[in-house]
């Protein structure tokens, strides 16, 4: 599987990342030999091999439903880039 | 003082030899003498770690204390600690001082233990050789014109230089074991589920482990029985009493049944490391182990496998990575997509945009079957090759990595090259189990690594496989000049 430009600004679209022009020919380049190493996996037939999700047979522990986290909004928010009032400001969404 | 293990150390300690406090100036001294050279610290946490040493002074005059107590560590700078920075060797996390402490943190904080700093990594942990890191690459203080492996590299190095007696360090498909084998340090990734991801900034979640980097197996066994442990605050964390570690390092290894997988000797080996690799094995024959071959016919699939799996559950982990509520945030965002594209865009490396990429692109609509089904599938018969070699065998034995330290540079162009670095260490993430690295020689005056892996939960069993070969050989001990 070989990614051209367009496909790396897609990808890049979903995932959220700011990609230089310049850098968009690179990454094409990369990330298709990645995905050729990865192709290496259809040498072999996993038809009704079940996938692994967890090394270990365990079942996801639940807990009580109990309230065990304090309130630490402020102890939070002090490291946030920008805030006000208790709330995160990002730039306006709604007109 | 600086080459001293953990055990003489603290023995040195109690009986007043010296202080927490003189042992924790010494290594911070060493730091500033050698760490400009090396980088193996992001940030060096001097005043803290006085002040846990006369806190731990106290406590030992009290008579009280325990194996770690008084001892200056390193921490990856992947383990959250509260009041101090915690990069993850990233831009995005250069500002960041986490809230809290993570659990490996908060256990050697409990334990009396000195941090020392935070130590340099591969960004976010996703390398091999240091060479990722926003902060400069980490030098191998073996040879300073190459890498000291990664992503623990930072670990390694400081360790392996005398800068701190110990250090953690994490594994996601071989950060703490590749490292140790390329500075000469026993390294021990643990069973998956062992120690407390808590805190511990994530990558791969079914894959990371913690573990302790350290210039012994009883030293590891000392570090690990402060680290391990059931945390209801991990999700994943094992619900399982743990044992002590050093209880039974000198079981004798007669009768022990040695497997090697026949993979891990083929092409791409370099003949030294084979050469190293089998005269190590030969020595095990000499304590009584018996030695035969086997067979992970899938594990050749492991780095393809693992690079589809690894940057799926990245590209998922490090979405939180936004710029609103922690972290780097671009400077005049237009727009809210524009805000979350540029913090990331500008916050993340080469390396870690690569890995979000290839990952959101495997779970993308249309190719989820073809790529991150396909790779649990291959996860799984990887896992039974091992299974099925546990049947026959008590551990497995071969190289750590397929090469000893390389230039910067040699490989950093080339993403497939680099990951192939990992090509013997991945499948043991990819399964959960056990490994360790053990120095076993040299090949062109540098450090290799023997691995050896065990089966679910026998961390006991592979210390005392390490120690018994440390009894009887001295590589472990060998320092890099000038340090």
């Amino acid at each position: 599987m070989s990614l051209d430009k367009t496909d790396v600004e897609k990808i890049a679209h979903l995932a959220r990342l700011a990609i230089d022009e310049g850098d968009v020919a690179r990454y094409a380049q990369n990330l298709s030999s990645i995905l050729a190493l990865v192709e290496q996996m259809s040498a072999i037939d996993t038809t009704g091999i079940e996938p692994m999700a967890h090394p270990l047979d365990v079942a996801q522990r639940l807990r009580a439903d109990e309230v065990t986290e304090t309130d630490q909004r402020e102890q939070f928010q002090r490291i946030a880039p920008l805030v006000e009032d208790g709330l995160y400001l990002v730039p306006k969404v709604i007109e | 003082m600086h080459n001293k293990t953990l055990a003489e150390l603290a023995d040195g300690l109690k009986k007043k030899a010296y202080s927490s406090q003189e042992l924790t100036e010494h290594f911070l001294a060493r730091i500033r003498t050698h760490d400009g050279a090396l980088n193996s610290f992001i940030t060096v946490t001097e005043e803290l770690a006085l002040e846990q040493a006369r806190a731990a002074d106290a406590r030992l005059t009290k008579g009280a204390g325990g194996p770690l107590t008084g001892i200056p560590l390193a921490q990856k700078d992947i383990f959250c600690t509260k009041g101090v920075k915690t990069t993850c060797g990233s831009k995005m996390l250069d500002n960041f001082i986490a809230p809290y402490d993570a659990t490996v943190i908060e256990k050697c904080h409990a334990a009396g233990a000195v941090m020392l700093g935070k130590t340099n990594m591969d960004e976010f942990a996703m390398g091999s050789s240091n060479e990722t890191s926003y902060f400069g690459p980490v030098k191998n203080p073996w040879d300073t014109a190459t890498v000291p492996g990664g992503s623990s590299g930072g670990s390694a190095a400081a360790v392996a230089a005398r800068l701190a007696p110990a250090a953690t360090g994490t594994d996601t498909g071989g950060s703490i074991r590749q490292p140790a084998a390329l500075c000469n340090l026993t390294g021990l990734k643990p069973t998956y589920g062992l120690v407390s991801r808590y805190g511990m900034i994530a990558f791969a979640s079914s894959l990371d482990q913690a573990g302790p980097m350290t210039r012994s197996a009883e030293d590891a066994a000392i570090m690990l029985n402060v680290m391990a442990g059931f945390d209801p605050r991990d999700s994943t964390s094992l619900e399982r009493a743990v044992p002590d570690y050093t209880a039974d390092l000198n079981q004798p290894l007669a009768g022990l049944r040695i497997g090697l997988p026949k993979e891990f000797f083929g092409a791409g080996l370099n003949a030294g490391m084979a050469s190293v690799v089998e005269a190590a094995i030969k020595e095990y024959e000499k304590l009584g182990a018996t030695v035969r071959e086997v067979s992970l016919p899938n594990s050749r699939l492991s780095v393809a496998a693992y690079y589809v799996i690894a940057p799926a559950e990245c590209s998922s982990n490090l979405s939180r990575f936004d710029g609103v509520r922690f972290g780097y945030r671009c400077t005049n965002p237009q727009n809210l997509e524009d805000l979350y594209k540029r913090s990331r865009g500008e916050g993340f490396g080469a390396e870690v945009k690569r890995r979000i990429m290839i990952g959101t692109y495997a779970l993308s609509a249309g190719f989820y079957d073809a790529y991150y089904r396909k790779a649990q599938q291959v996860r799984q018969l990887i896992s039974e090759d091992f299974k099925q070699a546990f049947r026959e065998v008590d551990v497995i034995m071969g190289p750590t990595s397929p090469e000893v330290a390389f230039r910067f540079g040699e490989k950093s162009q080339d993403p497939v090259s680099m990951y192939l670095s990992d090509i013997y260490t991945i499948a043991v993430n990819l399964a959960g189990l056990p490994g360790m690295s053990v120095p076993c020689g040299f090949v062109n005056g540098l450090p290799a690594g023997l691995q050896i892996i065990g089966d679910y939960f026998s961390e006991a069993r592979l210390l005392n496989v390490a120690h018994k070969y440390q009894q009887v050989t001295d590589w472990h001990k060998r320092a890099p000049e000038g340090y």
